[in-house]
């Protein structure tokens, strides 16, 4: 029996914990000025009154509300890789996290459609596969609702 | 900033389509009607000023250049800009502060596009670092998936329905009727827009831009230039301000082609958010304001984001846009007819050209020039877009 190899998705190393149980999403917070970043700020700090160039690397909150919410009916194009083989229509959420005052995009966990969101919703952040190939999983962080947060 | 103003002394436009030929022959097409508007030879240009198309290889990113050779050099100074969507304007002001500064007297600004079939999508190859690569690899988020996400935010925060929308729709292709640079012209109904596909929930497929084919030019002169050379014309429409504002941190909307906005968490969230901004620049530069137009020409990607405009360009406060809507305040006929033109619903987007047939369209209504799209007595008239990565584009003009 092969392991299959799990890898985050070519662009998005370093910008998610693959924790099983409580995987987060991998920000910056400033030492300076103390402003979160996500992605992170390859520059210095996009505060443009702060000088700052070095960052904590700090998890985000796990947990969010959706600040907005969309599906892809059609089959985005490439560099899109369809994990399936024909285009399932997912959801994709824009979530709001308060802490840091961030709103950060990404789909929504298969199985649930934009039916099932309303704005304001508590969600909380996966990791799951993106696409597969071969002997590998490229994976993402995605949305999912919590369990006993509902719809609000 | 009166003194700061230039003349727009000609336009000119090749029809949009999706005609599948090479964009210089639109972008040709398109000056050589501003320079027929104009009484100008081809010969009199001080300064080309390019909107570049960065999908059609190595000529697009060099547009200034390409387009004057393809005219016949003839020495006159060049500039290209890219600004995505705002490219035109990135132009039209290149071209401007060169006459402002007394560099030039005549200046030529030309933007022309061939475009693919289906969603725009980023250059090929692996580009992990590019944020217009991510948002397709890592998420799947096309134009459509932005435009949706503010639509559904109009739905929730102001309770606007489908319906709504597609009434903006309804609007903009009755006004492209009349117009014979429109790509469509064809009337539709609510009903047509509401049974056609869902793209993106909850935008169907009419209420979403298409790409298209086209050009268009503009021939700015100084003042004093326009004076002399306009004898008998009259009173040529002016320039009176250009915005290009970039957006202030933190931009706390997600836009394109971004995965996450910037954090409010230190520093709090600028009084108008980066769509508002642009418009108010241009307002604040000419001393006019809201009160004082005519008719607006947006950029109307999606039929919600037509109302958005309504809001960010200062025709109404926020949440109002739905009512001024079904008023008929933004019909032709009613109090600020918007994209009178028929929008990019009726042109779809070519997007070097499109902030720049804004332009022609806004030249046209202030000259009475507009048949069967003439707001009456139009004096005043602004533009408003905004280009990927944080580019602010707007015009104002005056007759």
């Amino acid at each position: 029996m092969t392991t299959r190899t799990r890898v985050p998705a070519l662009g998005a190393e370093g910008w998610f914990t693959t924790d099983d149980a409580e995987p987060a999403l991998l920000g910056q917070r400033c030492t300076t000025c103390g402003t979160y970043a996500f992605p992170k700020a390859d520059h210095g700090c996009p505060n443009p009154a702060c000088a700052g160039t070095t960052f904590d690397e700090v998890p985000l909150s796990r947990r969010g509300t959706i600040w907005s919410y969309t599906d892809a009916r059609y089959q985005p194009p490439s560099p899109y890789v369809v994990p399936t083989d024909a285009h399932e229509p997912f959801a994709i959420a824009a979530v709001e996290l308060a802490h840091e005052g961030i709103v950060v995009m990404g789909q929504v966990v298969p199985g649930v459609s934009v039916d099932d969101l309303t704005v304001g919703q508590e969600v909380e952040v996966v990791v799951d596969v993106l696409f597969s190939d071969d002997d590998t999983d490229h994976l993402i962080w995605k949305w999912r609702p919590t369990s006993d947060g509902g719809a609000s | 900033m009166a003194g700061h103003e230039v003349a727009v002394l000609g336009v000119g436009m090749h029809p949009w389509g999706k005609w599948g030929r090479n964009f210089v022959e639109y972008g040709v097409a398109a000056a050589r009607d501003a320079l027929r508007d104009a009484g100008l030879p081809w010969s009199d240009v001080q300064f080309v000023s390019g909107a570049d198309t960065m999908r059609n290889g190595y000529p697009g990113y060099v547009s200034g250049a390409t387009f004057a050779q393809a005219m016949g050099w003839n020495g006159a100074r060049v500039a290209s800009s890219y600004a995505a969507c705002a490219s035109g304007v990135t132009a039209i002001e290149a071209a401007r502060t060169r006459i402002l500064a007394g560099l030039c007297d005549v200046a030529l600004v030309v933007g022309a596009d061939t475009t693919p079939k289906g969603f725009l999508a980023p250059n090929a190859g692996d580009r992990p670092t590019d944020p217009d690569w991510l948002r397709f690899r890592l998420i799947g988020a096309t134009n459509p998936t932005y435009f949706a996400l503010a639509a559904r935010r109009r739905m929730d925060l102001h309770g606007a329905t489908s319906t709504d929308f597609a009434k903006v729709k309804v609007k903009n292709a009755a006004n492209g009727l009349a117009n014979p640079n429109a790509r469509y012209q064809k009337a539709v109904t609510v009903d047509d827009v509401l049974a056609s596909p869902v793209v993106a929930d909850p935008l169907h497929l009419l209420e979403i831009c298409a790409t298209s084919d086209g050009g268009a030019a503009v021939v700015l002169t100084s003042l004093e230039y326009a004076r002399r050379h306009a004898g008998s014309a009259g009173a040529p429409v002016r320039v009176a301000a250009v915005s290009t504002v970039t957006p202030t941190y933190p931009k706390t909307i997600v836009d394109l082609p971004d995965l996450a906005t910037d954090s409010s968490a230190v520093v709090a969230a600028p009084e108008l958010r980066f769509k508002a901004s642009i418009a108010h620049a241009a307002y604040e530069e000419a001393g006019i304001g809201p009160e004082d137009l005519s008719l607006a020409e947006v950029y109307d990607l999606s039929t919600a984001l037509e109302l958005d405009w309504y809001e960010d360009i200062g025709l109404c406060k926020v949440g109002e846009a739905e009512r001024l809507l079904n008023d008929g305040d933004t019909s032709l006929g009613g109090r600020i007819p918007v994209n009178p033109s028929g929008g990019l619903a009726s042109f779809g987007e070519a997007v070097p050209a499109q902030a720049i047939a804004q332009v022609c369209e806004v030249t046209w209504q202030l000259r009475g020039q507009a048949t069967g799209r003439q707001v009456e007595g139009a004096t005043t008239g602004l533009t408003a877009n905004q280009g990927l990565f944080g580019h602010g584009s707007s015009v104002l003009l005056t007759r």
